[in-house]
Parts: C-alpha cells; structure tokens; sequence
C-alpha cells in the first residue's frame, strides 16, 4: 500500500517535471509547440555530412588537381578521378600545372569518415554539412565534377571557408607575432 | 472452418513446443534469432543462431591500411565507438612503441566514459523497455542525445565518429570542450538520478526481475562473462583496475559488485557505472594537461613493424580484445577481436533454461548485446 503511493507520488513529481517544454523536434521543423522555426535543426561546425569539392575563388577554378590521394585513402573506394593539363597554366594564370578533368563520387558507397579530407594536400576537398540527399534511384547519389562543386560550393559561401593550409600560416603568424609581443613586453 | 481433433489433448502428454523469436522480433535488440523449446511456459532448451549481421569486419581489415581499420571499429559495436576505437589504436601504437601525448589521453578517456554513459543509458532505457515501462526510456534517450550532441561537436559525427588516431587525435577538441562536458554531465546526470528514481526500485521492476536468471560467480568466470555481467556476480574484475590501461591509474573511482547475480544487479550495476563514469570525467576534466594531440608520425603510411599483440580495454559490455598480427606491410595480417557482447552471449542457454517465456526477454535485455559485435 504504502509503496504504491510512493510509486504514484515519484510519478506525479516526474509528470509535472515532463510539463516542461518538449525537447523532440518534430522533423524537419525545429523549435517547441510555441515557437516553429522552419529551418532545420542545425548542425554543429565539424558535421561531417558528404563530401564535395572546393572552387578557387581567386584564380576560378577547382583546388583539385587529381593527384589520387583521397582516392587511396578511401576505406570504400567510392572515388574516381581523372586529370589534365591545366590550360590556365600555361597562360600563367595559375600556379596549378595540372587540374580535375572529371571527378566522381558514389555518396551510397561514402562512409562519411573524412580520411580524404584529412589527407588531402590541396585543400580540395571537404566535408559538407549536406545530410538530407536521398534519392529513389540506385545510382542517384553518384555525383560528378560539376554537381560536386555546385556542393562545395554551397557550403564555402555558407561558412565562409578559408582553406586549412591558409588557417594554419595565419594561426602560425598570429602565435609568433604574440610570442614575439611577449618577448618585446619580457625585454622592457 | 478447422475441424479439431478428437482425439486431442483431453488427457494427453504434455507436448514440447518450437516457438521461434526473432530475428525481426523488437526484444532482440537487432537481428538475434532464439529457437525456444518450450513444455508450457517453461523454457526446455535453446538454440540461438547468430551471424544475421555478419559483415566480415575481421577479414576486411586484412585488405585496410591501418588507419582505415578504424572506420571498421567503429562499425562493430555501434553504442560504444569511441571505446572501440581506442583498444584498436592502442594495439598499433602497442606494436609501434608508440608514445602517446598526455593530453590526448585524457581527451581519449573523457570520450570513451561519456561513450560509456551513452551506452548505458541506452541499456537503462531498453532494459525499461523490455519490462514494460516506457517513460524511463524517453528520459534516458534525452541524455543520450545530449551526449551524443557533444560527439558531434567534437567528432563531426554522432556515432561513427573515426576521430581517434593511431598516436594521437584527429584534431584538437572545440575550445569550449571543458564547459560542455561539464554542461553536459550536469544534465546527464539529472537525467540517469530521474530515470533510476523512476525505475530501479519500482515494484513491478523488481518482480520482473529480481531473482530472475541468477548466475553464481563461478559459472560466470566458467562461462567468459566480462564488464557489467561478470561484476553483477560478486567478480571484482574490471580491465581499468586490474591491468591499467591508458591514464587510468591517474582516478578515483570504485568499481561497483553485484551481490545477487540476477538480472536485476546486472541493471542496477550499469546505473552504478554512470555515476563512477561521471566521476572520472569530472576528474579528467579538472586534470586536462595542455599541449599538442597530433600523432607525432604525421600524416605518412604507416608501417608498423612485423610482430604480434593482444590489447584489452573495457567496454560498456566488457572486456574487448584485439590481437594483432603485423607482416610490416601497409595493412595488418590478421586481426582477431574478441568481442564482449559474443561471449556475454554464450550464457544464455545457462540462464534460459528453466526459465519461463516471459522472462527470456528481459534475460537478453540485461545481457546488452549488440549485434554488430556478436556478428562483426
């Protein structure tokens, strides 16, 4: 008897804790029963949805050189690419002696680990925040050069994305200046 | 319509009965198939029958660089991938001599004990399933997510994270780490006091399973059990304690004893573990040294040089070992694992036994098997 009660009690206490706002979002609006946003719930900085290839804004062209790397790396072998001469090279317009001639990824096969990203010397390719890319077909995932950038894209102009090896020097810079400043403070 | 019998059942022998569970069966926690010889609702015999999951995860590995073997540690128990990864790295830098930075270890061990917590939330919340109670399950998949929200942050994926690295971490953790993880336990643990104030010591919980599927400490050693199942048998043997692996040796905690060996302290010893696993956390948390994560071997292939290695760590489910066997090649020789959850399972038709139909469930349920890892 007495244990009922308090098993009754423990309940009441834990449904009016329950009375508090709803914590599951119902898909793809975010926000309570209050409050709709319609935007989806968002993705934190290092989501790493399906990967895509990165444009060079300042020469206008692909950072992808076809070197194979990623392709190597690639625990599902879900990459292909070929490579070509660059052309804009040779107006010595770029510094790239060789660029992607065509690029392929099958996203069905893509285990989102970002080892391509990781071992990429060019800063060439990336993961997006992309997640919501169902498609009915078999092979309706299997982006090519173009649709990849289009991606890549997408999400340089949405998280204003500065290449890693351009990060890195301007972190490097920044600690040296400070270091230097300390040095310079510590002298007088 | 069918025409009965006669001569059916008026004073007839009892009659053993097949009944099949599973694989597609909500109770089994994946694609687990039990044959059940039932005489009434007693439970006569059983046949389990693995393998609905088998991905070859062992032999793929043969054909894997070493850091892409990782990605397939993640994939094999699928609750506790942090915990998975970090045993696979520790045999590669075993082989290697490799030296670890202190403070990737303490973000390794701060990962794998919330890893720790997620799992077995989630075993809180099945195992409340599995006996009927539904609203515990909600409370524990609300901190699970919050967990799993900070793996995202950290990791950039929610479960196969990939975010260990033979010799260090992919990269350093998000600057505001610490505060998280602290914001995070906070709730996690309000959460897992609310789930346990809920369910543990709930009257029809307890008869569910109190005395059900008792197992004396020495038939658990007998039959391999390791983590919660084994402790919940009054072993105190626990990998972190016994054979200190990682910064382990740096933290106070206790490790938590079943007195009865049933079901329920197999239940009640994972809520134990939450709190101990918090408890590192928060003293990792105050420790975390500063300093580089990267692998001091860089981005090159590795070539680990020719020779063999067995490493065990504690999982959520138990002791999880790999052996490893180097040709000093780009990719392992052959790796063996021995998963927790496969040999946790190999009890089951000790406990079934004698047992009736309505307790096989919650019997699995306390087992936490994941069939990613019995199947691999």
């Amino acid at each position: 008897m007495f244990n009922s009660l308090k098993g009754l009690v423990v309940t009441l206490v834990s449904t009016m804790n329950g009375l508090r706002s709803p914590v599951t979002r119902q898909y793809p609006n975010s926000g309570n029963l209050l409050k709709k946003h319609l935007e989806p719930t968002p993705v934190k900085d290092r989501f790493m949805g399906f990967p895509a290839l990165t444009w060079d804004e300042e020469i206008n062209e692909p950072y992808c050189t076809s070197c194979m790397v990623c392709i190597r790396g690639c625990p599902t072998q879900c990459m292909s690419a070929v490579m070509k001469d660059n052309p804009l090279y040779e107006q010595e317009k770029s510094s790239r002696r060789k660029i992607v001639d065509s690029f392929e990824i099958n996203l069905n096969r893509c285990i989102l680990c970002g080892i391509c990203v990781e071992v990429c010397n060019f800063d060439a390719i990336v993961m997006t925040h992309e997640h919501e890319m169902s498609t009915s077909s078999r092979n309706g995932d299997r982006m090519n050069l173009p649709a990849l950038l289009e991606l890549g894209h997408k999400f340089q102009k949405e998280t204003d994305w500065i290449p890693p090896t351009k990060r890195a020097k301007v972190v490097k810079e920044d600690a040296t200046e400070v270091s230097k400043a300390s040095a310079d403070a510590e002298a007088s | 319509m069918t025409q009965i019998p006669e001569n059916i059942m008026p004073n007839s022998e009892p009659v053993e009965m097949l009944l099949n569970m599973g694989p597609q069966h909500p109770s089994t926690h994946g694609v687990f198939r039990m044959v059940l010889w039932v005489d009434g609702e007693k439970i006569v015999d059983v046949v389990p029958h693995i393998g609905y999951l088998h991905r070859g995860s062992e032999k793929l590995c043969e054909g894997e660089q070493y850091n892409q073997v990782i990605t397939l540690f993640d994939r094999m128990d699928y609750i506790a991938n942090f915990n998975n990864e970090h045993v696979y790295v520790r045999a590669v830098e075993k082989l290697m001599g490799l030296e670890v930075s202190e403070r990737s270890e303490y973000i390794r061990v701060i990962l794998c004990e919330l890893n720790r917590i997620a799992s077995h939330m989630l075993f809180i919340a099945t195992m409340g399933l599995d006996a009927g109670a539904m609203t515990p399950s909600m409370f524990c998949f609300r901190g699970r997510e919050r967990i799993q929200g900070l793996f995202e942050s950290v990791s950039g994926a929610r479960m196969m994270h990939n975010y260990f690295r033979i010799g260090g971490l992919k990269e350093d953790v998000p600057d505001d780490f610490v505060h998280q993880v602290r914001e995070v336990l906070d709730l996690v643990k309000k959460d897992t006091e609310e789930s346990d104030k809920l369910l543990s010591f709930n009257e029809i919980f307890l008869a569910r399973l109190k005395n059900i599927a008792v197992m004396s400490a020495e038939d658990a050693i007998d039959f391999g059990l390791t983590g919660p199942c084994l402790r919940a048998s009054g072993v105190d043997y626990d990998v972190r304690k016994a054979a200190p692996y990682s910064v382990y040796d740096r933290f106070d905690f206790d490790v938590p004893i079943g007195l009865d060996g049933d079901c329920w302290d197999r239940y009640y010893l994972r809520v134990q573990e939450v709190y101990q696993s918090i408890r590192i956390v928060e003293q990792a948390l105050e420790q975390l040294p500063s300093g580089d994560v990267a692998s001091s071997l860089g981005r090159r292939l590795l070539r680990p040089p020719a020779g063999e290695v067995y490493v065990r760590g504690e999982n959520p489910r138990g002791e999880l070992g790999v052996y490893l066997n180097s040709d000093g090649t780009d990719r392992p020789y052959r790796i063996k694992v021995r998963p927790p959850s496969f040999c946790n399972l190999s009890s089951l038709k000790h406990m079934l036994k004698d047992s009736w139909i309505a307790d096989s469930v919650v019997i699995l349920g306390a087992l936490d098997i994941v069939l990613g890892e019995v199947d691999r």
